[in-house]
C-alpha cells in the first residue's frame, strides 16, 4: 500500500538524510524498527550498500544498522524540498 | 581466577540459594553483559563483538570483598521487552519469574553501551518500570572516554529515578557502585514518572529528554569503523578480502599446523615406546598402547591443527568482521530463503555445530530457524577437520596450486568446505520451498563497531578450546576406542587374542562389508564409520587402534596402512561420506532439545546419511 509518489529508506543516496515519517509495516516488525531506532521525525542516512548492493547499513541515533531492500521500501520518508 | 579457585566445591543447598540475592544482567545485545558477568563471577562465558552472543541463562556467584555471595545471571540481550525469537524470551520469562527453578531476580542490572546511548537509553524505561531495584551501569565507559564523549551521571539517574554508574566491563573501572548495588547497598533517587511502555516513540522521547538534561556529549563516531567497513564492504575489494582470507586461513592450516603436530606426534610415539618397554607384556600394557596411545594418541594430533582454525574464528569474532561477512552474505541466504542472520549460527558451526544450534535461537521466525538446525551439520565442523587432514595428506600429493599461496592440500581442504556450504543452501532452498516455506521476517541487523581483538581473549579462547578437545579426547574417544579394542580382542583363542579379522570386532565389521564396499570401503573403515557415530574424529582413532594392532609392533604410520586399504576411488568417497554424514551424537541430541522431539533429528540423520552414502558412491565410482 505505500503511496506511490511517496520517497523511502531505499531511495536514499549515500550520505543524504532522510526524516523519517512512518513506518508502512505489521505492528510486531515496525515496533521493533522503532526500538532500534527507525522512529517516526528521526533522522537517517544511508552509511553504504553491501558489496553485492543488499542489504543496505543506515546510520541512525549514532549506530549502522543493516535493513533489506525489501523492509527499507515500507519505511516512508517525509518528502523534504 | 582466584574468584573460581576459592569458590566451595560442593553445589549451595536450597535453603542457601533461597537467601542468596539474585541479580540479573539485563541490556541491549552485545552492550557488554557478558564481559561484566566474567569480571563479576570469575566465570568465563563466551563474550564476543557482535549481537546475539548469549542465548542461554547462566548462573554464577560474585563474591563481595565482605564475603557475601551474590547469584548473578547472565541473560540474552534484549531490545525491549517485547520478545521477538526464543533468546529474547528467555530472558523475559526469567525476568518475569516465570523459568521453572530459576528464582525471580532480586534486582536487576541494567547494561547499556553509553557510546550508544541515544538508542540504549530507550530500554531503561521498560525496565525500571518492572519494580525490581534497578541499577543503570552505562558500560565502555573507557571507549567514551576516547572517543571524547561525556555523561553527568548523577543527572541522568536524578532524570530517570534510577542510581547509574558509568563502567567499564573490559578494565574494570567503576566498578564500586556495581559491588555496593549487588549488596543491596546503593540509595536510589526518588522515582520519576515514566512514559507509557507500549509506546515506543514516548520511551525515545523520554530518554532524548533524560540524556540531553544529563549533558550527554555522544561520542565522535568511529573514524577507524567508517574506514575499514570502506574496505571490507566495497564492492570490489570486500569479497576479495573476504577470499583471500579464506584461503590464508587454509593454507596456515595445512603448512603451519604441520610442524606442531609433528612434534605432538613424536612427543606420543616416544612416550608410547618409552611405556611399552616399562611394562611388563600383558594385556593391560596391550590396551595402553594399542588402544590409548594408539588410538586417543592419533586423534590428539590435530590438537595445534583445531587450535590454529579457533584463532582465526577468535579473530572473526572478537573483531566484529562476522557481523560483515553475515551482511556479504545476505544476498545469497536471500536467493534460497533464508537471510543473513541464519549465516552467523552457520559461521560458527565451523567451529561446532552443537553451539551454531543453539545459537539459531536468535532467528526470529520459526520455520527460518528450524531450516537453519537442520542445515547446520552440513557446515564443516571442527571434528572433520582430523579425518580430512589425514585423508588429505595420505592421497593428495602437496603441489603449488596458486604460487606460494595455495598448494594443493588446502585447495582440497577448501574443496570439501564448499562442499559441505553447497549441501547446507541446497538443502535450506529445498526445505525452504517446501515444508518450511515461510513469510520472510525483515533482516534487521546492527553492526557493531570493530575492536581490537586482544591476545588475552584469544589465549583464554584455545586454552577453554584445548579443554574441550582433551575432555573429549579422554571420554567419548577413549571410550569408544577402549569398546574397540576389547571387542577385538575377543573371543580368545588357546588364552591368546585371535587375528583381528576373526575378532569380535572383525566380525561385524566383514558382516557390514558387503554394505560399504561399493563405496570403495573395506571392513575396518567399516568399523570406523561405526564407532564414528559418536562423534566424527573417533575414526581416526579406530583407525589408529585397528592398524596398531594389526601391525602387532605397535604404532604404524596410519597414513600408510591407509594407503594400503583404500584406492583413490575410496579416499574420495570417504572425505564425501563425511562432509554430508551426521555422525555426532551431541549434535543429534541438541537438536532433539531445541525442536523439541524426535521427529526433526531422525528426519535430519536419514536424510544426511543418505545423501553421504549416495554421494560416496558416486565419488568411488567416479574416482577408481
Ligand atoms: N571498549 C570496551 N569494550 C567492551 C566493554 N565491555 C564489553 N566490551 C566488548 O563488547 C563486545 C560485546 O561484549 P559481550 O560481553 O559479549 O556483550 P553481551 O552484552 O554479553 O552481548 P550478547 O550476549 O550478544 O547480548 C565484546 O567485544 C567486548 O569485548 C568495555 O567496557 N569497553
Ligand atoms: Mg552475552
Amino acid at each position: 500500500m505505500p503511496a506511490v509518489s511517496q520517497s523511502s529508506l531505499a531511495d536514499l543516496k549515500p550520505g543524504v538524510q532522510g526524516l523519517i515519517e512512518r513506518l508502512d509495516l505489521p505492528e510486531p516488525d515496525a515496533r521493533r524498527l522503532m526500538e532500534l531506532g527507525f522512529l517516526p521525525g528521526s533522522h537517517v542516512q544511508l552509511s553504504r550498500r553491501s558489496p553485492f548492493g543488499d542489504p543496505s547499513v543506515f546510520r541512525i541515533d549514532d549506530a549502522e544498522i543493516a535493513l533489506r531492500r525489501e523492509t527499507a521500501v515500507h519505511i516512508l520518508l517525509r518528502s523534504e524540498s | 581466577m582466584s574468584a573460581t579457585a576459592s569458590r566451595p566445591l560442593s553445589p549451595p543447598s536450597a535453603s542457601e540459594l533461597q537467601h542468596r540475592r539474585v541479580v540479573a544482567l539485563v541490556g541491549p545485545p552485545n552492550s557488554g553483559k557478558s564481559t561484566l558477568f566474567n569480571r563479576l563471577t570469575g566465570m568465563r562465558q563466551k563474550v564476543a563483538n557482535y549481537p546475539g552472543v548469549t542465548v542461554e541463562k547462566r548462573h554464577g556467584v560474585a563474591r563481595l570483598r565482605a564475603g557475601r555471595e551474590i547469584e548473578v545471571i547472565d541473560l540474552p540481550g534484549v531490545y525491549s521487552l517485547s520478545p521477538r525469537s526464543e533468546d529474547e524470551q528467555i530472558t523475559h520469562d526469567v525476568l518475569k519469574g516465570k523459568v521453572e527453578g530459576v528464582p525471580k531476580p532480586d534486582a536487576v542490572l541494567l547494561i547499556l553501551d553509553a557510546t550508544n546511548l541515544s538508542r540504549h537509553l530507550t530500554m531503561a524505561a521498560p525496565i525500571i518500570s518492572l519494580g525490581l531495584p534497578t541499577l543503570v551501569a552505562l558500560n565502555m565507559a573507557d571507549d567514551l572516554a576516547r572517543r571524547g564523549g561525556s555523561i553527568d551521571v548523577n543527572a541522568l539517574s536524578q532524570r530517570i529515578g534510577a542510581p547509574t554508574a558509568l563502567i567499564s566491563a573490559k578494565t574494570g573501572e567503576g566498578l564500586q557502585p556495581v559491588e555496593e548495588f549487588l549488596d543491596g547497598k546503593l540509595g536510589a533517587p526518588p522515582p520519576v514518572q515514566l512514559p507509557v511502555l507500549q509506546d515506543v516513540p514516548a520511551c525515545h522521547a523520554w530518554a532524548t529528554d533524560a540524556r540531553t538534561r544529563a549533558g550527554y556529549r555522544p561520542p565522535a563516531p568511529p573514524h577507524w569503523t567508517r574506514r575499514l567497513d570502506g574496505i571490507f564492504l566495497h564492492p570490489v575489494w570486500g569479497p576479495l578480502i573476504f577470499l583471500l582470507v579464506v584461503v590464508a586461513v587454509f593454507q596456515t592450516i595445512f603448512t603451519a599446523a604441520v610442524p606442531l603436530m609433528d612434534g605432538v606426534e613424536a612427543l606420543i610415539s616416544t612416550s608410547g615406546e618409552w611405556l611399552k618397554a616399562a611394562l611388563p607384556d600383558t594385556w593391560f600394557r596391550a590396551l595402553l598402547i594399542e588402544g590409548v596411545w594408539g588410538g586417543v594418541g592419533s586423534v590428539i594430533v590435530f590438537l595445534p591443527q583445531i587450535l590454529l582454525l579457533f584463532v582465526f574464528i577468535g579473530i572473526l569474532e572478537d573483531s566484529g568482521y562476522l557481523a560483515r561477512a553475515a551482511l556479504i552474505a545476505d544476498r545469497t541466504m536471500a536467493k534460497v530463503g533464508l537471510q543473513g542472520k541464519s549465516f552467523i549460527p552457520l559461521l560458527s558451526a565451523y567451529a561446532c555445530a552443537v553451539p551454531a544450534i543453539l545459537a539459531t535461537r536468535t532467528i526470529e521466525n520459526k520455520r527460518d530457524r528450524m531450516a537453519t538446525i537442520l542445515i547446520a551439520p552440513f557446515m564443516t565442523c571442527s571434528a572433520r577437520l582430523p579425518v580430512y587432514t589425514l585423508i588429505i595428506a595420505a592421497f593428495i600429493p602437496e603441489q603449488p596450486v596458486l604460487g606460494p599461496f595455495l598448494g594443493s592440500r588446502a585447495a582440497m581442504m577448501l574443496a570439501l568446505y564448499a562442499l559441505g556450504f553447497l549441501a547446507a543452501v541446497a538443502t535450506a532452498r529445498l526445505l525452504k520451498s517446501s515444508i518450511l516455506e515461510s513469510v520472510r521476517t525483515p533482516f534487521m541487523l546492527e553492526l557493531p563497531p570493530y575492536r581490537m581483538p586482544t591476545l588475552r581473549s584469544l589465549g583464554l579462547r584455545l586454552l577453554d578450546r584445548s579443554k574441550v578437545f582433551l575432555r573429549r579426547a579422554g571420554t567419548v574417544i577413549m571410550a569408544t576406542t577402549i569398546a574397540l579394542w576389547a571387542l577385538a580382542s575377543i573371543p580368545l583363542v588357546n588364552g591368546e587374542p585371535p587375528p583381528i579379522e576373526e575378532s569380535l570386532a572383525g566380525t561385524i565389521g566383514r558382516t557390514i562389508e558387503p554394505l560399504v564396499a561399493p563405496l570403495g570401503f573395506d571392513w575396518k573403515i567399516g568399523i570406523g564409520l561405526i564407532t564414528s557415530l559418536a562423534a566424527r574424529e573417533v575414526i581416526v582413532g579406530t583407525l589408529g587402534t585397528i592398524y596398531g594392532m594389526e601391525a602387532d609392533e605397535g604404532s604404524v604410520a596410519l597414513q600408510e596402512a591407509l594407503r594400503q586399504d583404500l584406492d583413490l576411488g575410496g579416499a574420495v568417497a570417504l572425505l564425501v561420506f563425511f562432509a554430508f554424514a551426521m555422525q555426532c551424537m551431541s549434535t543429534v541430541a541438541v537438536v532433539r532439545r531445541e525442536t523439541g522431539g524426535w521427529k526433526w533429528p531422525v528426519i535430519q540423520f536419514s536424510y544426511m546419511t543418505a545423501l553421504a552414502y549416495v554421494a560416496g558412491l558416486a565419488a568411488n565410482l567416479i574416482f577408481s
